[in-house]
């Protein structure tokens, strides 16, 4: 009698999509030691990651690698279905749909920073819809839109301009 | 420095600069929209519990509401109210001074007279919070 094992191969776009995976978690977890002043307002350097599979490699794999990334990254950070992990993942689903949208817009004009701004602003979007629906269910919580609406601005430029930085450096798939 | 600055720039594309905008935008309108609250559009007066007259804030005026100790004199200029003069012995809503936001409230109690500002998005009014 043999015993009986079931053998999963993980394929070459497994671990390529692990290994970007893998990258984003760090970074989620590198951030997470930076000091804020105020709670849901993160640089999101995670994203980064997100951007560059998306140009590189699509949609579907940077939905894999951003999903990924929040549910390992707030199981690392002992956040898993606390309420900033469900923050976060409707805020991940916002700024996918929208990148997915978004990136048919046309290269020549719009960058990775169109990208990553129009993302962080889709981010805050998803956050804010969840936040008023469950977690403070009172407008109370949209008198901070204008301080969210300014650090999606600047963290989406930053992000942007690195991930634009970074696929300019590397000519392909060495990351 | 600036050749430093130069080489993140040239990686933004016409769009960008664009979407960048709008991001600004959207800052600076919802933040005059959202945080314009507490500017109050009109002035509650009671006298004796009941509501003795709801004033716009809009021009100047004054108004005299009497109460058993006598008159209380309630001066209205744009976007702001006090209580201007009280019988009450110890003064305390007309030291109160100008009342400006939504949800503020001068009480004259010995006369029965308060004076309270509305409209707007109220926050907190001064007695509950």
């Amino acid at each position: 009698m043999t015993p009986s094992t079931i053998e999963i191969v993980p394929t070459a776009d497994d671990q390529r999509i692990a290994r970007l995976a893998a990258a984003a978690i760090v970074l989620t977890v590198a951030e997470a030691a930076i000091p804020l002043p105020l709670p849901g307002v993160k640089p999101g350097l995670a994203n980064i990651v997100t951007l560059i599979v998306l140009a590189r490699w699509g949609w579907r794999d940077s939905v894999w690698v951003a999903l990924l990334r929040v549910f390992a990254g707030s199981l690392l950070l002992g956040q898993l279905f606390a309420p900033g992990f469900f923050l976060s993942l409707s805020g991940s689903l916002a700024s996918l749909a929208t990148l997915g949208l978004a990136m048919h817009l046309p290269r020549r004009w719009f960058g990775p920073v169109s990208l990553s701004v129009l993302a962080a602003f889709a981010h805050i979007g998803g956050q804010l819809v969840l936040a008023r629906l469950w977690l403070v269910p009172h407008d109370g919580v949209f008198y901070l839109v204008p301080v969210f609406a300014f650090a999606a601005t600047l963290f989406g430029l930053v992000n942007g301009l690195v991930a634009a930085k970074l696929m300019r450096g590397r000519a392909s798939g060495t990351i | 420095m600036k050749a430093r600055l130069a080489e993140w720039i040239v990686l933004l594309r016409p769009g960008d600069w664009l979407v960048l905008a709008a991001g600004l935008l959207v800052c600076v309108l919802s933040a005059l929209v959202l945080w314009r609250g507490g500017a109050p559009d009109k002035a509650v007066v009671r006298a004796g519990g009941k509501v003795f007259a709801e004033l716009g804030l809009a021009r100047a005026q004054t108004v005299e509401v009497p109460g058993p100790l006598g008159v209380t004199r309630i001066e209205i200029e744009p976007g702001r109210a006090r209580v201007a003069s009280d019988p009450g012995p110890r003064q305390y809503c007309v030291r109160q001074g100008w009342l400006t936001r939504s949800g503020a409230v001068a009480i004259c109690a010995p006369n029965q007279v308060s004076l309270s500002l509305a409209g707007g998005a109220a926050d907190y009014d001064s007695l509950n919070y």
